[in-house]
């Protein structure tokens, strides 16, 4: 008698999730999005099914891939752009997309145990009136909504690499203030917080057109980036996307590394700005005692790869978001800096 | 009377400047006080004060602020510790990426980069805390100690920074400063101001650096020029530690035993010192000794003028290659202020030896170098430059926190 009440509320949240399902209760919050502070859990946008372990996202929020992606310690990622109903994104010249008020951009982290996803995080990009607010939010036990996290969190983390390896992490999920450290662009007035991989130049061309199908992205003819890891465009340039993805957000004259004057956006055209024969300004201990950030047909001798390789703060590049060494980043990059010719 | 009137100002100023909702936000040391604390910083608001319990913090990750108009205020620099030895991310102890801030009584340990970093900061107020590295100089220890960068009206008072692998009090490509009554030891460079526009640095002390105090301006970095730097009334002894800066950065290329060392920089004055027992030279100025093809910048030390100093001994051990060579060509001993001759407008009227090494081009062997002494006194133009003038409630923000006892005598 006692368990029969429990029974029925069971029947009745499935019923009513059901119910949400075929009516579409369960929706994009414009409050969420828009207007509360800081909510607390995930579940209070309606992007994620509620009813469903994981993430089973909302039908109006488009799934994209980048064409070369951030290092995050071997994690698998699940992005996704929500754009309000009726609204278009454009895209400028450079191919920065300007996301309507209202809109978001939703990643989410995870491993596979086996065969099955788990979930670690969720990083949330929101477009407000005048900015973009970037929260985390750490999934729970139950797998069915995660929590904010302001002051981000340090997770003990166990999964399988791409090359068979069992490793455990001390995988770290950014608090606020480090989301922006890395989305931060400085536009001479104060800091904003901007979205890094939605760019035309770093989307993947299939998910572009998923964009344009949906009427969501206004059609363009912005240029694109390389793809590193598919090793169709020589070297150079797929080392050079690399370290567009996982260095230039902060490595640029308007980001958080601007003061180091060495530059890792594609776009960057004089050598010793993008690290050759560039020395080390304020990098103390992490210069390794080498002298240049990239010395020619040196690799081992060159800045960024003695920080790439490293895990310890203070030295390891980036020095938030990662805390596994990227060895195929690192083989990428080396393979690039041994071939550049010598200056004599 | 003029405390009077000043504390008078300064109350209305207090409640001019403080918005109805501020409030006091205690934080305490213990169980989770990365997330406590983090979290304190994050959900502040503007004219809010974090208040810090005395105690231990043992925080695992950086920390940072990133709202305008916050204090941050322990219970002094030997009771409000923030402990970084486990730290395991992050670049620095505090990052600070707001204006307005005023951080104050409390001391970073161990942090795995730098100390306390800001960066595109206006208006810090960074006042009574001590950044230290407890195992004393390390090249492991972090590169620099409170390190301002890309940030305007900067006031340092009365820190203490001990054991940084570059800079004890680093300011970087900023403008407006003043670094002032604050102890620098067993660092690389006990002050160094980089690629600044106006700071005044007086009534510092630096010993036991490798370099006492530094004013640099380097190439490839996108602040350059550095310029209008005042170096006076500071206690410069004895920093002769063997430098342990990693090579490559530019600190690693001081001489152990440099009192206060220019490198190209324009309008530089050095005056009313006391500097004496630095082993290299009491005072250097030299060009930027590196190769660079920046064509922007300028690699020589232009109207530098060095006047009124008080010298003890010096260059009995000169930290360079052949220095003991040169030294014994002297009859022993280095004069107290050495030029590398690379420059254009040096001015010395200090009543002590200079010589000119007579380079070519900076950073040449001493090989090349053709000694001979400097007089240069019939030049001297005087001072020049005025004094730095920050906002007044940079000031106040000091006054504020001072006990009763504290204040000054009416």
């Amino acid at each position: 008698m006692i368990r029969k009440p429990a029974y029925l509320w069971a029947h009745i949240t499935t019923i009513t999730s059901l119910l949400i399902g075929i009516v579409g209760l369960t929706k994009p919050s414009n409050e969420a999005i828009l207007l509360a502070k800081y909510p607390k859990s995930l579940s209070e946008y309606g992007f994620h099914d509620r009813g469903k372990k994981g993430f089973t996202p909302h039908k109006s929020l488009i799934a994209y891939d980048l064409k070369t992606a951030l290092f995050s310690d071997h994690s698998e990622k699940f992005r996704y752009i929500y754009v309000p109903d009726g609204q278009v994104a454009s895209v400028s010249d450079n191919g920065v997309i300007d996301f309507p008020v209202g809109s978001a951009i939703i990643k989410n982290f995870g491993y596979f145990q086996g065969n099955k996803m788990r979930l670690i995080e969720t990083r949330l990009l929101l477009r407000r009136e005048n900015e973009w607010l970037a929260l985390p939010y750490v999934w729970n036990e139950t797998q069915d909504d995660a929590v904010l996290k302001l002051a981000g969190a340090r997770l003990s983390v166990n999964f399988t690499d791409p090359n068979g390896i069992k490793r455990t992490t001390d995988y770290a999920v950014p608090n606020k203030n480090q989301c922006k450290e890395c989305h931060g662009v400085n536009d001479g007035i104060s800091n904003k917080v901007m979205p890094i991989g939605p760019k035309i130049r770093n989307l993947a061309q299939s998910s572009i057109e998923r964009l344009w199908a949906a009427n969501v992205l206004q059609p363009h003819g912005a240029p694109t980036n390389a793809s590193w890891d598919k090793g169709d465009n020589g070297i150079e340039r797929n080392a050079r996307a690399y370290l567009d993805i996982n260095c230039a957000h902060c490595h640029n004259a308007r980001g958080s590394a601007s003061n180091s004057g060495l530059f890792l956006d594609y776009g960057q055209s004089t050598p010793v700005t993008y690290g050759i024969y560039k020395r080390p300004v304020a990098a103390g201990r992490g210069s390794g005692g080498l002298e240049f950030a990239i010395k020619p047909g040196d690799a081992d001798n060159s800045i960024i790869i003695h920080r790439m390789k490293s895990n310890d703060a203070g030295v390891a590049m980036p020095q938030i978001g990662r805390a596994i060494v990227d060895d195929e980043g690192v083989a990428l990059v080396s393979q690039w800096i041994n071939q550049i010719a010598v200056k004599k | 009377m003029i405390h009077k009137i000043k504390a008078i100002l300064l109350c209305g100023a207090m409640i001019a400047a403080t918005s109805l909702n501020a409030k006091t936000i205690e934080v305490t040391a213990g169980a989770n006080a990365q997330e406590k604390l983090q979290e304190a910083l994050i959900l502040a608001e503007e004219g809010d004060i974090i208040a810090l319990s005395a105690g231990k913090y043992i925080l695992t990750d950086g920390l940072s602020l990133d709202v305008n108009g916050v204090t941050i205020k322990g219970l002094g620099e030997d009771k409000t510790i923030l402990d970084f030895t486990d730290q395991k991310g992050s670049g620095e102890g505090l990052l600070v990426t707001s204006d307005d801030v005023f951080l104050t009584g409390f001391a970073i340990e161990n942090s795995k980069g730098d100390g306390i970093k800001s960066k595109g900061a206006d208006q810090i107020v960074i006042s009574k805390v001590r950044v230290e590295w407890t195992g004393g100089p390390n090249p492991e220890n972090g590169a620099y100690g409170i390190y301002p960068v890309e940030s305007k009206n900067i006031l340092v008072d009365g820190v203490q920074v001990y054991g940084a692998s570059d800079a004890g009090i680093y300011v970087g490509q900023s403008q407006n400063i003043i670094v002032r009554y604050s102890i620098v030891k067993h660092n690389v460079a006990g002050i160094e101001i980089e690629n600044c526009y106006g700071a005044d640095v007086y009534q510092n002390l630096a010993t036991e650096n490798t370099g006492g105090i530094l004013v640099f301006d380097l190439p490839d970095i996108p602040q350059q020029g550095g310029r209008d730097v005042r170096v006076y009334n500071n206690f410069v002894h004895n920093n002769n530690t063997a430098n342990f800066a990693p090579e490559g950065n530019i600190v690693g290329s001081v001489p152990a035993g440099s009192g206060v060392m220019v490198m190209s920089s324009r309008n530089v004055e050095v005056f009313e010192n006391i500097i004496d027992d630095n082993a290299t030279a009491n005072i250097l100025v030299v060009g930027y000794p590196n190769q660079t093809q920046d064509k922007n910048y300028n690699p020589r030390a232009i109207d530098i003028r060095i006047f009124a100093n008080r010298h003890g001994k010096a260059g009995y051990k000169p930290d360079f290659p052949g220095g003991d060579l040169l030294a014994a060509a002297l009859g022993g001993s280095l004069t107290p202020i050495i030029y590398d001759g690379t420059g254009e407008n040096i001015q010395i009227s200090d009543k002590v030896g200079a010589i000119s090494l007579n380079m070519a081009k900076a950073g040449r062997p001493l090989t090349e170098a053709r000694p001979s002494p400097y007089p240069s006194d019939s030049e001297f133009e005087g001072q020049k430059l005025q004094p730095i003038i920050l906002p007044a409630v940079m000031e106040d923000k000091i006054f504020s926190v001072l006990s009763k006892d504290e204040l000054p005598a009416k």
